[in-house]
């Protein structure tokens, strides 16, 4: 880690318009992905975390969002005020994106081969025929059978499985640098999901690439991290090393998470528990801390006064004031099961 | 009687699901193929005019003037004794052309216009709708007869006026066509891998509304024949000695009395080509729109 990081997004504020005003949906949110690693963001619906990868690479601006502040290094180049031209020179040949409809991110009027190629040849400057033979060859690395005939037919002819693997197919053939995977798995059903996951660390692994999966399924950031950020309420509340996330959550937002898991529930012994209530809405957050009124551990005074500042524990941040009682409790009930 | 009942078991012999795709809907529907063909035979009848045509639509002959019709001449003649069948055959050329002379015009302006109202939105979309709506709030022909009047009576003055005139129907379709697109995964797809906004709008968004300005166009081709007909009807489109059906009909109205038949021929003909342009633009319509499949 001794070299410059990939992706290095700094207090990145964004913005949209609402009756409301303008409504802060990504609140100085900060995040680092290092060159070889993949990088999970979880967060329920509504905590902001497609929006700031988004914003990051400027797809969000052009839905009418706004950047307040913040900065996005990408390999050391500014990407926030970067223009539309140097933008969209960087999108699609060192930033692959895949998004979480698989049904609607192809265009129908083309053939896979077309939408595939046209990206190797817009980035690499491919001929015809090149751009053509990698789409062939991309079509068969991502495990469509049959891809040379294949990669002659339109979106509707594949099921979404398919179609996920196709987007896959398009944002890996220039060989991005970073791929940023916005829930890629969750219109997928569970068979599909392990095996597209599984095709996705295989490329990372192959080509050392850095990936940055936003999910709000905790199982696949077992299978895939290496390190976690916890969004909720449009900031980040957590983040660690995967390890250390699952063994210690440090926000009882996470540690909610994680109760909620079937998987973790039933090894602790019980039956996966509910977070009660539901995320707030950007234009109305509680004072102080914004997971408050949910909270179990809440206490009136510390949590429901001051904002909260994201705090470094150790190998981790985390954005709540009883993280050092939480994360002790959390040790002694580990070390009586 | 074992062999049909196995073939009914046969996998390969069931039934085929019902087509999907825009031609095998098209295809099922009557009256939008009648209407296609028909204008078809009536381009065709166009195109091969002097083949067709039994005179010459130019030579008049005082000898054989408002003749009724006879076997020498189908229709009967005009008050100058010209052939009105075969004038009528020569006309569907000039209307023809006309009408996609204002389609083209239309298209040129309100294609655009629509595309970058729909995709840019903000101020550009308000002052492109408002002065879309402006334009629309005229009544077409009206605003077309005042055109014309400023531009001097002509069928390309006429068919500029019209085109004009129809240019806001194709932008509104257009737009609003586009307003939906716009919003696809894909579009955002397509800017996700470095796509400048005019290449999404040229090879993303126009192919995605092609259905619905085919539509359209198909019923304003109806429309612009219409106006033809009613501006040359006026002695405002095609001049004398120039036969469009208008200005057949316009000609020979005067003496509706004594030769009612090229009255009758003439707005028959509009009447029909019209009508089958609405109806072909229907079934178009009703083909065209994408059949989702379930589940999706």
């Amino acid at each position: 880690m001794s070299e410059a990081p990939l992706l290095e997004i700094n207090n990145l504020t964004v913005q949209f318009p609402s009756v409301h005003g303008w409504l802060t949906v990504v609140d100085q949110v900060s995040l680092t992905v290092w060159r070889n690693e993949i990088v999970c963001v979880v967060g329920e619906s509504g905590s902001g975390k497609s929006v700031t990868v988004q914003a990051a690479v400027g797809l969000s601006q052009a839905k009418g969002a706004r950047v307040l502040n913040g900065s996005v290094r990408f390999q050391g180049q500014e990407l926030v005020g970067m223009s539309i031209r140097q933008l969209n020179r960087i999108r699609g040949a060192d930033i692959g994106f895949i998004f979480q409809e698989p049904m609607s991110s192809l265009n129908p009027a083309y053939t896979v081969g077309e939408q595939i190629a046209e990206v190797v040849r817009r980035h690499k400057g491919a001929g015809r025929d090149a751009a053509w033979k990698r789409a062939v060859e991309m079509l068969d690395r991502v495990g469509i059978a049959s891809a040379a005939t294949r990669v002659k037919d339109y979106p509707h002819q594949f099921s979404g499985g398919m179609r996920q693997r196709v987007m896959m197919a398009m944002a890996l053939a220039c060989e991005p640098k970073l791929l940023i995977a916005d829930e890629p798995t969750t219109a997928l059903d569970v068979t599909i999901q392990a095996r597209m996951l599984e095709l996705l660390v295989e490329f990372q692994r192959d080509s050392h690439m850095s990936v940055l999966f936003i999910t709000h399924d905790l199982g696949v950031v077992a299978k895939i991290a290496s390190r976690v950020v916890v969004m909720y309420g449009a900031q980040v509340v957590e983040q660690a090393p995967v390890v250390t996330l699952f063994r210690a959550p440090r926000h009882p937002y996470t540690a909610g998470l994680l109760e909620a898991m079937p998987q973790v529930a039933l090894e602790r012994g019980h039956d996966p528990v509910a977070i009660p209530g539901v995320v707030a809405q950007a234009h109305a957050w509680p004072r102080g801390c914004r997971f408050n009124p949910r909270c179990t551990l809440r206490q009136d005074g510390p949590c429901t006064t001051d904002a909260i500042p994201l705090t470094s524990y150790g190998d981790a941040l985390s954005r709540c004031v009883l993280t050092g009682t939480l994360t002790a409790g959390l040790a002694r009930a580990e070390a009586a099961p | 009687m074992s062999v049909t009942t196995a073939s009914f078991i046969d996998p390969a012999a069931a039934p085929l699901p019902p087509p999907s795709s825009f031609w095998s809907r098209f295809r099922r529907n009557p009256v939008a193929m009648t209407s296609l063909l028909i204008l078809i035979a009536i381009t065709l009848t166009a195109i091969f005019a002097p083949e067709i045509a039994p005179h010459n639509p130019m030579r008049s002959s005082l000898r054989a003037v408002l003749k009724s019709p006879n076997a020498m001449y189908w229709l009967g003649t005009d008050d100058l004794g010209r052939d009105v069948a075969s004038r009528l055959i020569f006309a569907s050329r000039l209307s023809l052309i006309a009408s996609i002379q204002a389609l083209s015009i239309a298209l040129i302006i309100g294609l655009p216009l629509g595309l970058i109202s729909g995709y840019a939105g903000g101020w550009t979309d308000i002052v492109i709708t408002r002065i879309n709506d402006a334009i629309m709030s005229f009544p077409a022909l009206i605003l077309a007869v005042v055109i014309v009047g400023l531009m001097g009576p002509s069928l390309t003055n006429a068919m500029t006026a019209i085109g004009i005139v129809y240019a806001p129907r194709i932008m509104r379709v257009v737009r609003g066509s586009t307003l939906s697109v716009r919003e696809e995964v894909y579009i955002m797809a397509a800017r996700a891998t470095g796509c400048s906004d005019t290449r999404i709008i040229v090879h993303h968004v126009l192919p995605n509304i092609v259905g619905p300005l085919l539509v359209q166009s198909t019923v304003l081709l109806g429309h612009a024949l219409l106006a033809e007909a009613g501006l040359s009807f006026l002695g405002l489109g095609a001049q004398p000695p120039q036969a469009s059906w208008g200005a057949m009909l316009g000609q020979a109205f005067p003496y509706m009395a004594q030769s009612p038949v090229p009255t009758i021929a003439a707005g028959m003909i509009i009447s029909v080509t019209v009508l089958c342009f609405n109806l072909l633009g229907d079934g178009l319509r009703d083909s065209v729109g994408r059949v989702r499949r379930a589940g999706e």
